[in-house]
């Protein structure tokens, strides 16, 4: 998957000479996961650029660059570093179109690693896109394969708005892929069904796919056809697929790597609720990160959530 | 132990007090039409300034900063800026606002309570104001970057307050630009106080203005009730920048003589006495005396530009209060290039309650 993202950084940065890429060891170094790897060879210090080692400045200057004609694709180095970056996030990026009513934008792209287990180092680990998705006037997007890194890059580059694009470090080298570096970008906004099924969804982003799937094809072999949703984006959520298939199966199944209280999974519930409750069969499950500390690694794949759970998960929902 | 590096500060000033010249006067303040220029652009922004206080004492505006006292460092920054420079305002800098091109009736709107205030018609490029102390600097050094990136001649100057030098967000700032070499200016308004706080109590450093050494970039200490002396510092520091020989920071001095803003009470934490000896050396007078000194200016004079102020400023408040209230619509309609569908559902919830709450 990294090799995904370089490249689509490379295919942008080739057909539109706004486009910089900026963070720390972003340049000589290609980024610590390699994700802008000779981006600087090819393009130049001045458009692959490494910054100071401070993720305000990071934000800051990208609102500076991208209401004045650029567009910063920066890299925080991990989701850990992210907060002093906030800030600028919170109370500039997201808003800056709607508070000068379209003169000012912040066409930026920042990219972060998102969740555990790659034995990382402590406040490497976490996946905190529920604080994200909760601030008005930006996306949020978790890709979950290397084509969909690619495509959902492009388009994230390109978005006139700012996107915060997280990264999911377990599939950075464990998912390979063959992907064409044809510039085709696919759209935010919007879920992948990665496989249908009749009798329950299940709705998951990022790395949490992986043991989705494999849950879902576990299941398939006990005769339950699962149907795996993709979020992808997860601010702004695409509601209207996931009711879609809960309209067809009756099953509701969210699995998040990140923690329960108030997380995404508890906005898609709330929606589906809201808009399809007389279409489920049985009370919705979430199979979440415990609301605990994310732990050091030798107990980071007890907290991450496991094959075995989400259809534990699934059976309760077949239980009533 | 060996010296490894030292630093020495300068201070500038070219008018005293009373109007009296200390130092040589630079080009622009020859020309008395430039002089004059400048000496009605502070006289403007100080009479918006009072009408925009009894605004909100009437209840006709929200809460507002004053910039009383701040007119020679506000001004002398606007004259010393280019057209195409790019101003980071922090939220009190009226009178390099209107310099450059901002309407009275746009700040008006803004601190009315209405996002279409930030609208600039002129200047386009200029940012917003920005109320998160100290974040503006690093949209000014990204500006930079921009710049220079594109390699035009055009320069960023960042405003911060005494108070916002003590924020993260400046330092970084000043040490971005200063390590790339970025075309931006940081101006520090030092008024002395950071709503209650005094300057003595944000910092042991003797000046704001040596900040700048540990960035590695110059800095200089200017009179701000001097509006020559802040246009020339300024001047000589945008070119400087203009020229690729990077960034700098200057801290004019001078002083707060409103309160905080207009939710705030001064003389719960300052003397009388202060205040009173701050007016001794306010901006207007000394360059009054100037113009009078040289013969350019009569309490005739005085009297009909005051009265022009005043007509323009009503103008604008008249143009400010007939505009109607923005429509609930306004929440959503710069929010993203494109509305998301689920907002798309909350505006038409925001159009069928809002008008009945606000009483329409």
């Amino acid at each position: 998957m990294v090799e995904a993202i370089a490249l689509a950084h490379g295919w942008e940065m080739q057909h539109d000479a706004s486009v910089v890429v900026i963070g720390q060891d972003v340049g000589a170094n290609g980024g610590v996961f390699r994700a802008t790897a000779g981006l600087q060879q090819r393009f130049g210090k001045d458009r692959v650029q490494d910054t100071p080692l401070a993720e305000a400045t990071i934000a800051g200057m990208s609102v500076g660059m991208a209401t004045h004609g650029l567009r910063p694709v920066a890299e925080i180095q991990f989701m850990g570093f992210l907060y002093p970056a906030l800030d600028q996030i919170v109370n500039h990026m997201s808003r800056m179109r709607n508070r000068t009513r379209g003169r000012l934008t912040c066409p930026v792209v920042i990219r972060t690693p998102h969740g555990g287990g790659i034995h990382a180092p402590e406040h490497h680990s976490e996946s905190t896109e529920t604080l994200l998705c909760h601030i008005p006037g930006i996306r949020v997007v978790c890709p979950s394969s290397p084509a969909r890194a690619y495509g959902l890059l492009l388009a994230a580059i390109r978005d006139p708005d700012p996107v915060m694009f997280l990264e999911p470090v377990r599939l950075y080298r464990a998912m390979r892929q063959e992907v064409t570096d044809d510039g085709q970008a696919l759209p935010l906004d919007a879920c992948f069904i990665l496989r249908e099924g009749g009798d329950v969804t299940l709705v998951t982003w990022g790395a949490m796919t992986t043991e989705t799937l494999r849950a879902a094809a576990e299941l398939d072999a006990r005769g339950i056809g699962a149907e795996v949703i993709d979020l992808a984006t997860l601010s702004p959520i695409d509601i209207e697929t996931i009711l879609a298939s809960v309209a067809k199966t009756g099953r509701l199944v969210i699995v998040h790597e990140a923690a329960r209280n108030v997380g995404v999974g508890a906005e898609i519930a709330a929606l589906v609720a809201e808009h399809g409750l007389y279409d489920l069969q049985a009370p919705i499950q979430r199979v979440t990160g415990f609301d605990t500390i994310m732990p050091l690694f030798k107990l980071e794949h007890d907290y991450i959530p496991g094959v075995q759970r989400i259809i534990d998960a699934v059976e309760l929902t077949f239980a009533g | 132990m060996k010296m490894v590096a030292e630093f020495k500060i300068h201070h500038r000033q070219i008018l005293g007090p009373r109007g009296e010249t200390l130092a040589p006067l630079p080009s622009f303040a020859q020309d008395s039409a430039e002089v004059l220029r400048m000496y009605e652009a502070m006289t403007l922004v100080r009479v918006f300034d009072a009408k925009a206080v009894n605004l909100q004492r009437t209840g006709q505006l929200g809460t507002y900063p004053s910039c009383l006292g701040h007119e020679a460092a506000h001004v002398g920054v606007g004259a010393a800026m280019l057209p195409m420079d790019v101003l980071a305002p922090v939220y009190r800098e009226f009178g390099t606002q209107l310099w450059r091109g901002v309407t009275m009736t746009e700040i008006l709107t803004y601190w009315g309570g209405d996002e279409r205030g930030n609208d600039f018609a002129v200047p386009k490029a200029d940012f917003a104001w920005c109320v998160p102390i100290a974040t503006q600097t690093l949209h000014a050094a990204g500006a930079a970057m921009a710049f220079k990136i594109r390699k035009e001649p055009r320069c960023a100057l960042a405003y911060i307050g005494d108070g916002g030098t003590s924020e993260g967000a400046f330092y970084e700032a000043l040490n971005l630009a200063g390590s790339r070499r970025l075309p931006v200016v940081f101006v520090i308004v030092n008024n002395g106080w950071a709503i209650s706080v005094p300057v003595a109590e944000q910092t042991a450093a003797r000046t704001l203005a040596q900040k700048a050494v540990a960035a590695g970039i110059p800095g200089v200490q200017v009179d701000g009730n001097d509006v020559f002396a802040v246009r020339e510092v300024v001047s000589g520091a945008l070119e400087a920048a203009r020229r690729g020989q990077g960034p700098c920071l200057i801290e004019a001095l001078t002083y707060r003589l409103s309160d905080h803003t207009t939710a705030d009470d001064a003389s719960r934490y300052r003397s009388g006495q202060e205040v009173k000896h701050a007016w001794a050396l306010e901006p207007l007078l000394r360059i009054r005396e100037f113009l009078i000194r040289g013969a350019a200016w009569d309490a005739a004079k005085e009297h009909a530009l005051l009265e022009d102020c005043a007509q323009r400023v009503d103008a604008a408040v008249t143009e400010y209060l007939a505009a109607p209230k923005p429509s609930t619509d306004a929440m959503f309609d710069h929010l993203f290039a494109e509305l998301p569908a689920h907002l798309r559902e909350q505006r038409l919830i925001a159009r069928r309650y809002g008008s009945k709450s606000s009483g329409h």
